[in-house]
């Protein structure tokens, strides 16, 4: 394994106790490299959400393991003292609406996660520019979100996960509330990206659209994961 | 880092200065409240520095002439005259009444001073802003400027009309109605002064009275009808002091020899304030007390609904791992920023409006920055629990499902 992307193993989760408790997750197993784009599909109510709030450090699993990078961050209990810099700094979120803060504009949207670890300013947004450049929205740096187009908020989402080059992203349905050709440039996007930084991509999406185009899908029904290869169509 | 308060502001601007300035109408409203007892406390005081006393001497075990009614004899001031230690003694009368002037009338005290003249004689007004003093014996009007009156009006006083010759600035009751200075004996009159039929009818009772009218000894029914049309009152004395003696000791003797009730400058102000405008100054605190409760809630309802307008965009701040104290002292800097707009309007507004009040608002600086001071304090205390629960806010909403 490199010193980038994330491995889970035997991972459960179970809410409330006795009687009432519930299994969310059984045994979920995943690996995502470092420049791969993964699927995970399923059905609702199968854990995709529970899955990505353990991954996110947002919730607490109960038993299992995850290792980013080289570091295990979750071993029966969390590693790691402070989920919230751990979130900042080693995980990327890309939203199913973009979720921009409204009162900031494109640039500081993006540099706000570097200028949040304490980066200066100016640093901060360089680094954004940068991103918005590669994301091809570098001429929208000073419109406010109300002012973009959705293909152009959701490019500024991606450039915010990916700022702090973070070795994994977790995007939450991102193609949702676009259409076809939309969903498929973000996807051609996040690809590109992680393939840029060397980061790994977890994809939840029920979009029928973008699932032919991983190369690697992991089903997850009732808690547990199954992993099945994909078509990878048109990208890696 | 970035002021993220501070751009909300800017996003948001219009709907910002919108609550700030409604708020700060409340504001205003509490500082004019608050203007208002500090105008009847200085109409207190400007009553008793006008005029021109260092003792009050009034009728015994009586808190006159200002908040009771108070009567002696007007020959009382002569005995007081010849104590030792006393400068100046001059009777006074107060009558608060409607004083016509042609078809309307205006609320005033009317004050009966004694004949004499400016800083030498209490109770005189201190100074003019037009015309003169009083030099006649009768009819001659110096009024306060807020009555309305100019020089020459001629206004009517019960049964008798009288010129105004001199116009005062500041000279005020207890109550904030202007004064009106007359002549002693015109005030006296006045006191008492009856239509013709009410003195027809007395003195037609007077006779019917066979106590008061016995033809056995004639001159008595002139003498009892003369002595009921006739006012020998007055409401105090005031009095000054010669240098070296002390306004305690000289009252103490006074009380001692004559009988009397005399009170100093420090005593009535204490019945003024303390008793007088008492009951006043406990309405409009509380009236303070319910605005500042209603401006606080304010407060906390539009930080909350600004910030449960913002539940979203606050859960990804904290999953992209934004510090709780960030949030919190986000919402806490627009608290302030709204608190701070409301402030600088209601001083404002207070400022423009004290001046049309019919009565005097005082605006005190010292209010002011207390004012200053707790509208911040309520900001603060309203953003807790909009920042309690921006905190409770689960990072995980913003992941779907």
């Amino acid at each position: 394994m490199s010193d980038k992307g994330i491995r889970i193993e035997g991972l459960k989760k179970r809410y409330g106790e006795g009687d009432t408790a519930f299994d969310a997750l059984k045994d979920v197993d995943m690996q995502v490299a470092p420049g791969e784009v993964v699927g995970l599909i399923g059905p609702s109510g199968s854990g995709k959400s529970t899955l990505l709030k353990c991954l996110g450090a947002v919730i607490d699993p109960t038993a299992g393991r995850m290792i980013l990078g080289n570091e295990v961050i979750y071993d029966n209990a969390w590693n790691v003292r402070d989920l919230r810099a751990l979130r900042r700094d080693k995980i990327g979120f890309v939203f199913q609406a973009p979720y921009l803060i409204p009162f900031l504009d494109v640039t500081d949207n993006v540099a706000l996660l570097p200028m949040l670890a304490g980066i200066p300013n100016g640093e901060a947004r360089s680094k954004a520019l940068e991103l918005l450049t590669a994301l091809d929205v570098q001429h929208r740096a000073r419109a406010m979100p109300s002012q973009l187009s959705g293909g152009e908020q959701q490019r500024v989402a991606i450039a915010r996960g990916l700022v702090n080059h973070p070795p994994v992203i977790l995007a939450d349905e991102p193609t949702a509330p676009l259409d076809s050709k939309r969903a498929m440039a973000v996807i051609c996007i996040l690809n590109d990206m992680a393939r840029k930084f060397e980061t790994a991509i977890i994809v939840v999406t029920h979009d029928e659209k973008i699932i032919p185009t991983f190369k690697r899908i992991y089903h997850i029904r009732d808690g547990v994961t199954y992993e099945e290869a994909g078509e990878g169509r048109g990208f890696g | 880092m970035i002021s993220l308060a501070g751009r909300d502001i800017l996003h948001a601007w219009g709907k910002f200065v919108f609550t700030g300035v409604g708020l700060g109408l409340l504001i205003g409203v509490t500082l004019i409240m608050a203007g208002v007892y500090r105008g009847m406390v200085d109409d207190g005081k400007a009553l008793l520095d006008n005029s021109g006393a260092d003792l009050w001497v009034v009728q015994k075990d009586t808190l006159g002439p200002y908040a009771e009614s108070s009567n002696l004899n007007d020959d009382v001031y002569r005995s007081i005259l010849a104590m030792p230690g006393i400068a100046q003694a001059a009777n006074v009368t107060y009558l608060t009444m409607q004083i016509r002037k042609d078809e309307s009338d205006v609320r005033a005290m009317v004050v009966g001073i004694a004949p004499g003249k400016v800083d030498a004689t209490p109770g005189w007004p201190p100074y003019l802003v037009a015309g003169r003093q009083i030099t006649r014996g009768h009819y001659e009007v110096v009024a306060d400027i807020t009555t309305g009156f100019s020089l020459g009006d001629r206004l009517t006083i019960r049964r008798n009309h009288y010129t105004v010759v001199g116009l005062t600035r500041r000279m005020v009751s207890s109550s904030g109605d202007p004064m009106i200075f007359i002549p002693l004996k015109d005030a006296q009159g006045a006191q008492f002064l009856k239509d013709n039929d009410a003195i027809w009818q007395s003195r037609r009772r007077t006779e019917a009275n066979l106590a008061l009218n016995r033809p056995d000894v004639p001159g008595l029914l002139d003498a009892v009808i003369d002595s009921q049309s006739s006012n020998p009152f007055v409401n105090a004395v005031l009095v000054t002091l010669k240098p070296d003696h002390t306004p305690d000791e000289v009252a103490e003797s006074i009380r001692r020899w004559k009988h009397l009730t005399v009170y100093t400058r420090s005593q009535m102000e204490e019945i003024l304030v303390g008793k007088l405008i008492a009951t006043s100054a406990e309405q409009i605190g509380l009236f303070l007390v319910i605005l500042a409760i209603v401006s606080a809630s304010i407060v906390a309802f539009i930080i909350y609904t600004l910030t449960m307008d913002k539940i979203r965009e606050i859960a990804v701040l904290k999953l992209i791992g934004t510090r709780n104290r960030t949030i919190a002292a986000m919402i806490m800097q627009q608290a302030v920023a709204l608190g701070l707009i409301g402030f600088v309007v209601g001083k404002i507004t207070a400022t423009f409006a004290a001046p049309l009040f019919p009565k005097y608002v005082l605006l005190m600086p010292l209010d002011s920055i207390t004012g200053f001071l707790a509208v911040l304090t309520i900001c603060v205390l309203a953003s807790i629990v909009a920042i309690r629960m921006a905190l409770k806010v689960d990072p995980g909403e913003a992941i779907g499902g």
